[in-house]
């Protein structure tokens, strides 16, 4: 096996720690986005409540969700992240 | 039309053209024509890298079509759009890291490259080459004609004309300054669509007499239009999640996408770009479509959907200040085209040209044999969509889904398993991409789902199952 094609393990460990980290935040993602639109949607429009003028659902699902996802994903990335270097020399531009 | 709107809409193009010449002087110096013509350099900082992430992915179906359709539909469309916000986080995750190593390894340039590398296989080279040709060639030329009529409805010159300045603006730059120049122009246009939504969301908002009114008045008109439902009430939860597929995770397997994954310089910018992106795309998605549902008591009766935000800009807004946001459209029809003919350039000079049929080639050939094929492809487009024939608008409705059934688990758990192997990734790609031509065209939206859903379910046991099944034979081997 030709060594330069071994990724050291270090960074294995972080990178594939990183892509579940993704994978969490989508299912995150998608269970906050559907239980909030159903669960409020689904009632008759006329018993909807609005916040800001929209009806409940949306808000909560689709802008309250959204700032959701851009906070947690600024969280995660700055406090979990890791920045590695990606050549073999190792430099440490990063 | 005015002059008034046409001038910022030329001062867009002008500024997109000089990028291009800027890009050049790299082409022009770089050491290797080819990491540069079709990677940039792999020198992407995180805004322009999140920029034209977002920007390639908005294309002319989902910024003059979305809109549009939620125009018709209310809410729920917006909800459906939603579903996109994971495609600003999720490629660069799951791609991520290993994928930025990996294919510095193999010293990729196209996607092909990284599966020609991790599969050492003839026929999974040639099958993705030829996918993405074939795919994305039509897809483009769908643009192109989208494009043009775009610029035909807010000039008011004919279709040929409109089509030539389109044409002729896009190639230049591409030819000229490759994938750098796709890039930054990229960011250019994602900055313009991320502000003409935002503005023209306000000035809506100001016009229909605040969002209280707005919805009342949607409510008054069709209570479903507030719903999660529909306007007819058939937007069911299992069609709506389904998307998440298609216009969410789904996306980390088109290629256009995917070899935007490995173009960044480094890990700072890679975070960067995830905060920024999953900001820019879900704020352009959120507004724009937003948009379409609040023109709805401002302009009711609008029968054609791409129609929806030209009129109402021009409707809400001082002519000046429509040509900006205008341009916001333009720029998503060309941040993709742009990204679409780079890509297959690349696919046939490297992916076929370099790999099979010459080389050996120099430095000074491929470069020549590179401007070439961009500007010859143009022209073929440009040939096309003047008279679009009726293969390319099929294969245009299953170009996306296509690439995405065919490419998502080579690609992925090429990364991750390593018992993946070629025969694996070739049963995979041939399932999915039959399975969903097949689903389309004849038993579409299975179970209440759209027909993405089950190509990929399928195609995932092919690449498992055959994997595990050859696995002995490659060890023999």
């Amino acid at each position: 096996m030709d060594m330069r094609n071994q990724i050291p393990d270090k960074w294995n460990q972080i990178a594939n720690r990183e892509a579940l980290i993704g994978v969490g935040l989508a299912i995150f993602n998608f269970a906050w986005w559907y239980l909030f639109a159903y669960g409020l949607g689904s009632k008759k429009p006329e018993d909807y409540s609005y916040i800001l003028g929209l009806p409940a659902w949306f808000f909560y699902s689709c802008v309250v969700g959204f700032v959701v996802m851009v906070a947690l994903v600024t969280f995660i990335v700055k406090v979990f992240f890791v920045e590695i270097p990606f050549d073999e020399e190792g430099e440490e531009d990063v | 039309m005015s002059w008034q709107v046409l001038v910022p809409l030329l001062v867009f193009l002008f500024a997109v053209f000089a990028v291009g010449v800027w890009a050049s002087k790299y082409v022009q110096s770089s050491h290797s024509f080819l990491q540069e013509y079709f990677l940039g350099d792999r020198s992407l900082g995180g805004f322009v890298l999140a920029m034209t992430m977002t920007a390639t992915y908005g294309s002319a179906s989902s910024f003059l079509g979305g809109p549009g359709v939620a125009y018709n539909e209310g809410l729920g469309w917006v909800l459906l759009a939603m579903s996109q916000v994971v495609t600003g986080y999720f490629v660069l995750m799951v791609l991520g890291k290993k994928f930025a190593i990996v294919t510095r390894r193999y010293k990729a340039i196209t996607l092909v490259d990284y599966l020609k590398e991790r599969y050492q296989s003839k026929w999974v080279v040639l099958f993705s080459a030829f996918s993405i040709i074939i795919f994305l060639f039509s897809a483009m030329a769908a643009q192109w004609i989208g494009g043009a009529r775009l610029i035909e409805s807010i000039t008011g010159l004919s279709y040929l004309s409109a089509l030539f300045i389109f044409a002729a603006s896009i190639l230049i730059y591409v030819m000229i300054g490759g994938f750098r120049a796709v890039a930054l122009t990229d960011a250019i246009q994602g900055s313009i669509m991320f502000i003409g939504t935002l503005v023209l969301l306000i000035a809506v908002i100001v016009a229909g007499g605040g969002i209280p009114a707005i919805i009342q008045d949607l409510y008054n008109e069709n209570p479903n239009l507030i719903t999660p439902y529909g306007a007819e009430g058939n937007l069911t939860p299992a069609y709506v999640s389904s998307f998440w597929i298609l216009v969410g995770v789904g996306v980390v397997a088109l290629p256009q996408i995917a070899v935007r994954a490995m173009s960044y310089k480094n890990a700072r910018s890679m975070h960067r770009a995830l905060i920024i992106g999953t900001i820019v795309v879900g704020f352009i998605m959120l507004n724009m479509h937003l948009v379409g549902v609040f023109a709805r008591p401002i302009l009711p009766g609008i029968e054609i959907g791409d129609k929806v935000m030209p009129l109402v800009a021009l409707e809400v807004m001082p002519p000046w200040l429509a040509g900006i946001v205008l341009a916001a459209p333009m720029a998503a029809i060309m941040s993709t085209v742009d990204s679409l003919l780079i890509l297959v350039g690349s696919a046939i000079v490297k992916d076929v040209y370099i790999n099979y049929m010459h080389p050996k080639a120099s430095n000074q050939l491929i470069k020549r044999v590179s401007i070439a094929v961009t500007g010859v492809l143009g022209v073929i487009v440009f040939l096309l969509a003047l008279n679009p024939p009726d293969l390319i608008i099929w294969l245009n409705l299953f170009a996306f889904g296509g690439l995405e059934a065919a490419f998502i688990w080579p690609i992925v758990l090429g990364l991750y398993w390593k018992n993946g192997n070629k025969y694996g990734a070739i049963a995979s790609m041939v399932t999915g991409v039959a399975l969903y031509i097949f689903f389309d065209t004849f038993y579409p939206e299975p179970l209440g789902m759209h027909s993405i859903v089950f190509p990929v379910i399928c195609s995932f046991f092919a690449y498992v199952i055959i994997s595990l099944f050859t696995k002995k034979k490659l060890q023999q081997v």
